[in-house]
């Protein structure tokens, strides 16, 4: 097999010079059905042999699924679920051919894409592949991490067989279960009894009983929350969930899109049910039953003291539970000792029971429904309704609570609110190894944004703290919930998203419901107090709380587990593996490349792209020199670990001579707008850095840490800013993101991933819109730096609903300083090609999404990726704060239709450069200058090549206005200044990329 | 409740927070039944409900020896007592509220301040422990007048804690704790703790003795604010922390800004503010007030001694006897 494998590559190689499109079609008809292993070959090697994608006959099942993947591997991954398997085990295949991948390197990753019709082959025989089917199953399909470079993945197979499957996108379940179902089959020879096993699962109700059923070891996390509903008779379940605990104090949330077993790990199989998003308007819910377990809920909250209530509050709220599951006070049948077996709060006295029995008393008549209503009613108003907290330190290492609600963040210091971000006011939330951040608007009169960094425990706390936002914001300020990242591509970080439905959806749904109202047996409450002692929540809720009174440290556990998080990476190495092959691999590869090479390189090619970058590349600054700074100030606060920058590192990597690895910069190259040397040479770099990460990623975080030290140095020689700054409020403009490059490996969703973000977007509500349009900005600027990309490749004009209501023109000037003669090689035409139908692709995937409101949604995160990881932009409608409002706003859904046209000017001599050869990178610098209609951005690169140094400036100008502005005078306004500012200098390209509303449409 | 927004270009929205959030309109909770009125109390709509008010006698003392932040004219004492008890005339006739009056204690030159000496929200009350040692013995009457009206009674006893009432701000759905000279951080702890059931934040007080210098309630949801900077940024950092959105009531001068509401069973909303003659531009932003009953009263004297209108009574509003 291997021999033939190694063939097969050749094969690819040969194919993917055609280009991009044949390995499209590749995968259709690899997708025929697997028969005997050499028919399989056979076929496979056929479509590779013929550049002509054959049409599969869709006759068995499995040949559908493959049809399905190779879409996918086009990037609709959505609508088909299935390779994952045969991705997976494809890449397991992978590393003995190794050594050729590495040298055909550009064309690994066309490689892969074809591939993926082989791997059905080569699975059935191999050992590891079968080890990879069996963590396939296990693994998450949901958490598509898709694209990760191709470059990356031959390091993770040298690593370990362990793979995590990655899905590229979200099928429906019913084709996943299919797909596995099927693989299941192909497998069944060398697996036997793994089909059908089940496992037992315990959940805790909010009454205290306890639920248990048997689930299918590879089931969801949704399976056993609908049977728990089911078995609860409730509908509407969307405020509630499932939490599992590791420790004692740590509770996560069960993700209901993936496999519980890859989320619980080791633990036992034993959940909560518990209310996760706290309605605030109670009296909204539909049915009585809901209402009773969301008393339930809240009884248990102030029993256990998370809910801190006064002695009054307590004694009303006791009286109403004892009215609902007592009824009316009885003086013959209760007695006085008849609250006994009650918990009303943490600490019960006598004195309370006393009361809590007298306002009883007043309750006559009050039917169960009605005492509860009014114990809702009353609860509500608790300031810590609803508010999950976290413990975390400030910038100075002062120990803070933040608290999670349906209106924002809250930050607490001991028991007083010392700080508050309503959701409209953040732009991002992100978190890094254990720091969480916000960035927020710019107050009133300030200028800039500003972003705000806490310090929590560990990054797993971090990444839930994050979690908890992103769920939060999506559930109760958006109509819909965001789509996760498009796995083509290749993301940093986490790319979790809330998967469920948003409170508008549940009111919506709920407003459907028509059944007669439920039965259900009221009389928990002693059972629940009864439990709660052992109860594993009851522990972390008091331990929190006690913190949250006592201003306990909370503890500072700032040690990784090392461990844990070299296995995640390496799952998501595995996953990353089986990123969407046929997506444009160019791209994946780059992004790659810029996540997790140093910063610094990533910058140089996304810098002019990505007005984004930019800001991630400041952030990134700001980030190292906050470092500084507080070590200097000897403020222990913000990332202890981080060493001093070791430039060294950076130098000895990108000298490092893996020439095979170099390929990957062709790639990177088509991608990239870039037909520009200098790009490629840098790209080529980047592909050894994350080489090189990912290896290290495996042995484990500590390595990961020092390449980040170094690209903070790196970063900060090539930059000049010398803002020192405090972890708090940055006075940097754009200062939001996180730099992302330390973890190479943390695209997957795995539980460890070290960065996450998430860009709450709020559509304009009415007042709203001069802040909101900056967002808009931000979301134009990442269309449109989509667009250049599709420019740059071909010509073309494109189409793009947009729904933002601000007209942009953007001009990129590429001015190329020719100190000496630069050396040029020809442009691998096939390579173009590739490109261009890569975008091509890539368009149509948009266009394929259809829906209008996502379309910017899809294309923001993906040129988000390229300069940080996990970066959701959450164009949404606003839901605002208010009840009210949000019925408003949930019809006004401003979308504005955009035309957007990308026009490239090029000289000729630029195209040459295109080739890239290798060369060196003295120095990278990005400058960012704003007007107010304009945004410039001003990229030099200096690189050395064959002893010719190259100054290559980069200039975008981002123009946005309205009809009040000529956009075409301030166009040439720009580039004539950009002439003047460098006489020296010719221009050699101009891509101007206008985008101009059309109409507005859909406004109810 | 209507309370309308009869006040006019004075009278604008307090947009929650600058910058970004604006649309933030707080929780719009229904008018809260009787049941629930005994818990939290009651919700917005009991919002300055009150039956008792304590009150205490100025002591000569307090001309030539109350603590005052800035020199000027000595305090007329016989002016000064004829302002006070016109001040506990209108409570205790005018509003029929149960007035209960300390004697004046000479060796507490500030005692007339009750204010300071007790927070009461609902059925609890915080005895303080003042910013100015001079003035912590006058807790001690406080708290015994407090026990007669069966409170539920919170000392503060921590000796790291300071705090005055002037520096707290009940809006009815919240408190904010001004962080001053007076008052410290640990003081509003302990004020937290006491009234669990409100969101508790901290607002920095900088150039005036109290959080109330400048601001107080002139509504259910309306907080009259002084038109200094300090008052200003002080508003915007309450904004800033709240959930709700509460309207504004912008006057020229800090001190006016301190008035005192309540919500008369018979009279409906009543608002006893400085009177013209002292602050004749402040007081023209009150009669905007439409849906208010106004009562002017004139504390000339006290204010030498950086006394405002909210600082001479503590209300209450006893609902039951439990």
């Amino acid at each position: 097999m291997t021999t033939e494998v190694g063939s097969e590559t050749e094969v690819k190689k040969d194919a993917e010079q055609v280009g991009p499109d044949k390995a499209k079609g590749k995968p259709e008809e690899a997708s025929e059905t697997p028969g005997n292993d050499k028919s399989r070959k056979a076929s496979s090697e056929e479509t590779q042999d013929s550049p002509v994608p054959a049409p599969t006959s869709p006759s068995s099942p499995s040949s559908q699924k493959k049809e399905k993947d190779s879409s996918e591997s086009k990037g609709i991954s959505r609508f088909l679920p299935p390779w994952l398997k045969k991705q997976k085990s494809y890449t397991l295949a992978e590393p003995k051919d190794e050594s050729k991948k590495r040298a055909t390197g550009e064309e690994q990753v066309a490689e892969e894409s074809e591939s993926h019709p082989s791997e059905g082959m080569a699975q059935p025989k191999r050992s590891l592949e079968t080890v990879a089917e069996n963590n396939a199953k296990a693994d998450d399909k949901e958490e598509k991490h898709s694209v990760s470079s191709a470059e990356t993945q031959p390091a993770k197979e040298d690593g370990k067989e362990m793979e995590v499957e990655k899905v590229t996108e979200e099928k429906e379940e019913k084709e996943k279960r299919e797909t596995k179902e099927v693989q299941t089959a192909e497998s069944i020879p060398q697996k036997p009894p793994k089909k059908i096993k089940t496992v037992q699962c315990k959940v805790v109700l909010l009454d205290g009983t306890e639920y248990s059923c048997d689930l299918e070891k590879k089931a969801k996390g949704q399976i056993l929350f609908d049977k728990v509903c089911e078995h609860l008779n409730l509908l509407e379940k969307d405020y509630f969930g499932l939490l599992f605990y590791e420790n004692s104090d740590q509770k996560n949330w069960l993700d209901s899109s993936k496999e519980i077993k890859r989320q619980i790990r080791s633990l036992p199989w034993l959940f909560t049910f518990n209310v996760k998003f706290y309605p605030p308007d109670p009296s909204q819910l539909t049915e009585d039953i809901t209402r009773y377990f969301l008393c339930l809920q809240l009884r248990q909250d102030i029993a256990s003291g998370r809910l801190p209530c006064s002695f009054v509050t307590h004694a009303l709220l006791g009286s109403y539970t004892l009215q609902a599951e007592m009824g009316d006070h009885d003086p013959d049948e209760h007695r006085s000792d008849y609250i006994s077996d009650f918990q009303f709060a943490p600490n019960q006295t006598q004195e309370m029971e006393e009361k809590v029995a007298e306002l009883h008393k007043t309750h006559r008549g009050l039917t169960p429904a009605q005492a509860d209503s009014q114990f809702l009613e009353n609860a509500k108003r608790l300031s810590m309704y609803g508010v999950d907290l976290h413990h975390a330190k400030d910038s100075e290492g002062v120990d803070i609570m933040l608290g999670v609600c349906a209106n924002g963040l809250l930050i607490y210091k001991d028991r007083l609110r010392i700080n508050r971000f309503a959701w409209p006011k953040i732009l991002k939330i992100s978190y890094k190894r254990s720091n969480f951040y916000i960035k927020v608007r710019p107050a009133e009169l300030e200028q800039f944004e500003s972003t705000i960094g806490f310090k929590l425990p560990n990054h797993r706390a971090a990444k839930r703290l994050w979690k908890v936002c992103v769920e939060h914001h999506t559930f109760f300020r958006l109509l819909s919930p965001e789509q996760p990242p498009k796995s083509k591509f290749l993301t940093l970080g986490s790319k979790f998203r809330y998967s469920g439905r948003t409170q508008a959806q549940t009111r919506q749904a709920s407003n459907l419901i028509d059944r007669p109202a439920p039965y259900f047996e009221r009389s928990s409450s002693k059972r629940v107090s009864r439990s709660l002692d052992g109860a594993p929540m009851s522990i972390s809720d008091q331990s929190l709380l006690r913190d949250f009174r006592t201003r306990g440290q909370p503890g500072g556990d700032k040690i990784i587990d090392l461990a844990a998080a070299g296995e995640a990476k390496l799952k998501e190495g595995g996953r990353e593996d089986d990123g969407s092959p046929l997506k444009t691999p160019q791209l994946e590869l780059i992004q790659d490349g810029k996540s997790n090479s140093l910063r610094v390189d990533g910058e140089n090619i996304y810098v002019r792209h990505s007005n984004l970058m930019l800001e991630d590349l400041d952030k990134t600054q700001d980030d190292l020199l906050k470092h500084q700074a507080s070590i200097s100030e000897l403020k222990r606060n913000f990332m202890e670990s981080t060493p001093e920058p070791r430039p060294n590192e950076w130098e000895k990597r990108r000298i490092t001579p893996l020439s095979l690895q170099t390929q990957g910069k062709h790639a990177s190259r088509a991608e990239g707008p870039c037909t520009e040397v200098s790009n490629a040479d840098k790209s080529s770099h980047e592909t050894l850095d994350i080489v090189e990460e990912k290896k290290q990623a495996e042995v484990g975080i500590e390595e990961t840490l020092v390449i980040d030290e170094t690209n903070k140095g790196k970063i900060q020689v090539a930059t000049d800013a010398g803002e020192t700054c405090k972890v708090e409020h940055l006075p940097k403009k754009d200062s939001s993101s996180l730099p992302s490059d330390s973890s190479s490996s943390s695209s997957s969703e795995s539980e460890d991933e070290e960065v996450g973000e998430y860009q709450p977007h709020h559509r304009a509500v009415e007042e709203v819109i001069r802040e909101e349009q900056e967002e808009e900005e931000d979301v134009k600027r990442k269309e449109h730096e989509e667009k250049i990309q599709h420019v740059e490749a071909t010509l073309e004009v494109s189409q793009l609903t947009v729904p933002a209501e601000c007209t942009q023109v953007a001009a990129e000037d590429l001015v190329q300083e020719n100190a000496t003669a630069i050396p040029t090689e020809e442009k691998n035409l096939s390579e173009e090609i590739k490109q261009d139908l890569g975008e091509e692709k890539e368009e149509e995937q948009l266009k394929l999404n259809g829906d209008v409101s996502h379309v910017d949604t899809d294309v923001s995160p993906q040129i988000i990726c390229c300069s940080e990881p996990p970066v959701v932009k959450t164009e949404m409608v606003t839901i605002s704060d208010a009840t009210q409002r949000t019925e408003i706003s949930t019809k006004e859904v401003p979308i504005v239709q955009t035309e957007t046209k990308t026009i490239t000017y090029e000289s000729p001599q630029f195209d040459g450069s295109a080739g890239g050869g290798a060369g060196v990178l003295l120095s990278a610098q990005t400058i960012t200058s704003e007007s107010i209609s304009t945004t410039t951005t001003t990229h030099i690169t200096k690189m050395v090549k064959g002893g010719v140094s190259e100054t290559r400036i980069e200039k975008r100008i981002v123009i946005t206005g309205d009809a009040d502005i000529d956009h075409d005078e301030a166009l040439a306004q720009a580039i004539k200044e950009a002439k003047e500012q460098h006489p020296d200098m010719s221009v050699t390209r101009v891509v101007v990329h206008k985008e101009t509303e059309l109409a507005e449409e859909d406004e109810d | 409740m209507g309370r309308g927004r009869a006040a006019g270009g004075a009278l604008s929205a307090a947009g929650a927070g600058g910058g970004g959030s604006r649309a933030e309109p707080g929780r719009s909770d229904p008018p809260a039944s009787p049941r629930s009125m005994a818990g939290l109390g009651g919700g917005p709509a009991a919002f300055g409900r009150c039956t008792h008010a304590v009150v205490r006698a100025l002591p000569e003392s307090l001309c030539r020896q109350a603590l005052r932040s800035t020199a000027g004219p000595e305090v007329d004492f016989a002016r000064a007592e004829r302002e006070h008890q016109l001040y506990v005339g209108v409570l205790r006739g005018k509003l029929g509220l149960q007035v209960l009056e300390l004697p004046a204690d000479e060796s507490l030159p500030d005692c007339v301040f009750v204010e300071d000496a007790a927070v009461v929200c609902e059925e609890t009350a915080l005895l303080t422990r003042p910013g100015a040692p001079s003035r912590r013995k006058e807790v001690e009457a406080m708290k015994r007048v407090l026990e007669s009206l069966n409170l539920n009674m919170v000392e503060m006893v921590d000796e790291n804690a300071t705090l005055d009432g002037g520096d707290v701000l009940f809006t009815g759905r919240e408190f904010f704790v001004g962080l001053s000279k007076r008052t410290n951080q640990r003081g509003a702890e302990i004020l937290a703790d006491t009234f669990k059931d409100y969101a508790v934040s901290t607002v920095p007080v900088h150039d005036s003795l109290h959080l109330k210098s400048f601001c107080s309630m002139a509504g259910p949801n309306l907080i009259a604010i002084g038109s200094s900077e300090a008052a200003q940024k002080a508003l915007k950092t309450m904004q800033q922390m709240s959930d709700h959105r509460y309207d504004k009531l912008t006057v020229p001068d800090d001190a006016a800004a301190n008035c005192i509401y309540l919500n008369i069973p018979s009279k409906g909303h009543v608002l006893l503010h400085r009177a013209p003659e002292e602050y004749p531009e402040s007081a023209k932003v009150f009669e905007k007030l439409k849906d208010h009953m106004l009562i002017p009263i004139a504390n000339t004297e006290l204010e030498k001694v950086d006394g405002a209108l909210t600082c001479c009574s503590v209300l209450i509003n006893k609902t039951s006897e439990l």
